[in-house]
């Protein structure tokens, strides 16, 4: 239900952004975004409008908090439990 | 100020002298090689004559194209034509000799875009050193068909060793899988330019005849079998050959070479690039011990530079395409079911 | 070139599913996603070849297509039959209603049209005097666009049948349903980034039930995953954002105001389901003259056909997965559909057909 794409904002006229999502263009309404986007900016964009501001920064947050999590798990040493080996691979 | 567009009336149609004149001002002199025997297309007789190298079988196949729009990023219905017809006779392993050409016009198409069909055309078979030696026109009235449907029938002869057309499906177990190069260019072209998606996009078809890339491949020796994944995309090709053969062919998704730009539009449309036609791409399989050269001499060429080994022929699943997934997954590659619907929400 | 959001990797996608292995607990474990945009990232990567056996990932009402109801699909052909120029998404076309389905009344005339945003639904409108129906399906990422058409002085002639619907609660009354044992929650990402991740608390106390707000990518969906299971681990259920590059506690503050001004909450049906209370969107009385059902108002039938053999109900709701219908892939495909799940592209059933139905190769 939520087939929405991360594309760069690369040109905005009034309520309408063209977005780019590397080769490919299309036009984004901003009237649902409720914040400021300037050329640059990267939007998530759904049937046609413009949901949410993205930026890179938050990309390398994603990795971070995945890395976070595995590094938290090889912290803290696996308690044995019945059942557990081997299953399921 | 409306310039009169000269456009293909109804009497022309109805052969004659109209349409001698027709043939011979706006059809007949746009081909450069205009024959392949004693007999050709100057000659206006009843048929032609081919001149046949002593060995190796004859192929033949035909094609009908209603492809629209008729003019499309990265080529047109003329070009199409021709290699879609051309394509096939390469990947049954056949030197194209000649080609054939009918032609249904409705009433009314522009004599401007029909040439301009016709060069295009024209210039594949001077790409590839075929001669278009035959054809016939005829006119429908407005309305009893949309704008123009090519057919184009192609002779050829095998050219591999000991003169055997390669087939698309007598390969074994451990033989490798070779695409030419990049997935999906065609049908994701197509898609990016079709008005209702207010879309723009780089994107090109990728429609070329690819003969003089496969030729370097069959010089080689060790390829088992080709097919070119035209409607239905790769998936659909791969599909085929797993079924007629009843082996099972074990693809890498990540070794599958697909443009950025498509990508991106996949991603944006919720189609997938192996779903979708390719109209200047092969797939080959081939004996495992001679990839490495047969990639060496796609490659050779402009037309195979972006050509990759993707995967292998086991027995796992017979008749099925197993996908592994980019990210360590794994599934089957289905066949595609009709014209690929975008998903929106 | 690089793409900043996309996240397949596959040495990270391994070390997940390790990470996975060690969080699992020793009993089964049944995670329930409601995106159809989830079941296909799972399906199209083979994610659950990565998992192991005892954590099932099942797809709920995820799919605004499969679970409009018969009623909505009938007053929609009635409109098109009717001459009225009926705009909608892509697959809503092939449901089946009581008798036809759009794609039915479009072949024997009927002006019926794929768009692929609310917007072009006003610009044909624009283009002609004739009326125009928009027939607006979809969750909370899909409401605030027909939120916003409506909001910007749309044409007299457009008139728009509601049929958005709601997802914390049909989250909330899966719980209720029979045979639900539900362990956790991954709750959908674009829906969340319009609502936040506050409308998915009540459930989660009101049922001790881990909720994960979960991105599209493959590693997220590990991610999501991994989540659910450390609440369980550590029995600390609660709701926890696996996806704040794209949502936050309170999410877009405009789109829901866009919405709140346009729509009320409403008791609506779900096909497979049921009615459930204020889990459906119903235009305020401010926009009367918008509303196709006020417009052109529907003898209806309430309830549903139920069709023998078909077990979308229970595929809709989480507690059966498409191999378990004994129509799937053998009555039922996608060229022809008995059940709605294969008729949506985001109903399970159609999303396992298209990856050779077989979850764990």
């Amino acid at each position: 239900m939520c087939l929405a794409a991360p594309g760069r904002v690369i040109a905005i006229a009034g309520n309408e952004a063209t977005v780019d999502y590397g080769g490919v263009r299309t036009s984004a309404r901003l009237d649902a975004l409720g914040e400021p986007v300037a050329v640059g900016d990267y939007v998530l964009v759904h049937t046609g409008f413009a949901i949410r501001r993205l930026s890179p920064e938050d990309g390398e947050e994603t990795l971070r908090l995945f890395d976070e999590l595995l590094a938290s798990l090889q912290e803290v040493p696996r308690p044995p439990r019945a059942g557990d080996v081997g299953e399921g691979r | 100020m409306t310039r009169d567009v000269e456009r293909i009336s109804a009497l022309q149609g109805a052969g004659g002298e109209l349409m001698g004149r027709l043939l011979k001002e706006h059809v007949l002199s746009r081909f450069s090689r205009r024959s392949a025997g004693r007999i050709g297309l100057d000659q206006l007789d009843d048929g032609a004559t081919i001149d046949l190298p002593q060995e190796g079988e004859v192929v033949i196949t035909t094609d009908s194209h209603v492809v629209k729009p008729i003019f499309f990023p990265g080529g047109d219905i003329g070009r199409l034509a021709a290699c879609g017809t051309l394509n096939d006779l390469a990947v049954m392993g056949a030197r194209p000799l000649a080609l054939t050409l009918g032609l249904v016009l409705e009433e009314g198409f522009p004599i401007g875009d029909l040439e301009r069909v016709l060069d295009s055309l024209d210039g594949v078979l001077v790409e590839v050193g075929a001669a278009l030696v035959a054809g016939d026109t005829k006119v429908m009235g407005r309305g009893e068909l949309d704008g123009i449907v090519i057919n184009t029938t192609g002779l050829g002869v095998a050219a591999g060793p000991g003169g055997r057309a390669i087939g698309d499906a007598d390969f074994a177990v451990g033989d490798r899988v070779v695409v030419s190069g990049t997935i999906g260019d065609h049908g994701m072209a197509l898609l990016a330019s079709r008005e209702e998606f207010h879309l723009e996009s780089s994107l090109r078809s990728d429609v070329a005849a690819i003969w003089p890339a496969i030729e370097r491949a069959l010089a080689i020796g060790g390829v088992k079998a080709m097919k070119d994944p035209t409607r239905g995309g790769l998936a659909a090709a791969l599909n085929e050959m797993a079924r007629k053969s009843q082996t099972c062919l074990e693809v890498e998704e990540s070794a599958i070479p697909v443009r950025d730009e498509a990508r991106a539009l996949a991603d944006l449309v919720g189609i997938s690039p192996l779903d979708v036609a390719n109209e200047g791409k092969a797939v080959l399989i081939v004996e495992a011990a001679k990839v490495g050269d047969v990639l060496a001499a796609l490659r050779s060429h402009p037309l195979g530079q972006d050509a990759a080994l993707i995967g292998e022929v086991t027995s796992e699943y017979r008749g099925r395409v197993v996908l592994s997934t980019g990210v360590g997954g794994r599934r089957f590659l289905e066949m595609p079911l009709g014209d690929p619907v975008p998903r929106i929400c | 070139m690089t793409r900043p959001f996309a996240f397949g990797d596959p040495e990270r996608a391994r070390a997940l599913a390790d990470a996975i292995l060690l969080l699992v607990p020793a009993q089964r474990v049944k995670i329930v996603h409601v995106c159809g945009t989830h079941e296909v990232t799972i399906t199209q990567h083979g994610l659950r070849r990565l998992l192991p056996e005892r954590v099932e990932i099942l797809e709920g009402p995820g799919c605004p297509v499969c679970v409009t109801p018969t009623r909505d699909i009938d007053l929609a052909v009635r409109l098109a039959e009717a001459g009225a120029i009926l705009c909608t998404f892509g697959d809503m076309t092939r449901v089946p209603g009581t008798r036809r389905t759009l794609e039915d009344a479009r072949s024997t005339g009927a002006d019926v049209r794929t768009v692929l945003s609310a917007s072009e639904a006003v610009a044909i409108s624009r283009k002609t005097d004739r009326d125009v129906v928009f027939f607006a399906v979809g969750f909370e990422t899909t409401a605030p666009m027909t939120a916003a058409i409506l909001l910007d002085r749309p044409p007299p002639n457009l008139s728009v049948l509601v049929s958005h619907k709601l997802i914390p609660p049909a989250m909330a009354a899966l719980l209720g349903l029979p045979g639900a044992e539900v362990s956790g929650y991954i709750a959908p990402g674009h829906v969340s980034t319009v609502i936040g991740t506050r409308p998915y608390e009540a459930l989660s106390n009101e049922h001790r039930m881990p909720v994960v707000v979960g991105g599209f990518e493959p590693l997220d969906v590990l991610y999501a995953i991994a989540l659910v299971l450390r609440q369980i681990r550590d029995r600390s259920p609660r709701v926890e954002n696996a996806y704040p590059r794209a949502v936050t506690e309170e999410g877009n503050r405009r789109a829901q105001a866009m919405m709140a001004e346009v729509f009320e909450a409403s008791d609506v049906a779900w096909r497979g389901i049921g009615t459930i209370p204020a889990s459906g969107l119903a235009l305020r009385e401010r926009f009367a003259a918008f509303d196709a059902r006020r417009r052109f108002p529907a003898e209806g039938v309430e309830g549903e056909e139920t069709i023998p053999g078909c077990r979308c109900s229970e595929v809709l709701t989480a507690r059966a997965v498409p191999t378990d219908c004994p129509l799937f892939a053998t009555r039922c495909t996608p060229l022809t559909p008995v059940g709605p799940c294969m008729v949506g592209g985001e109903g399970a059933c159609s999303i396992w057909f298209r990856y050779g139905g077989r979850p764990r190769l």
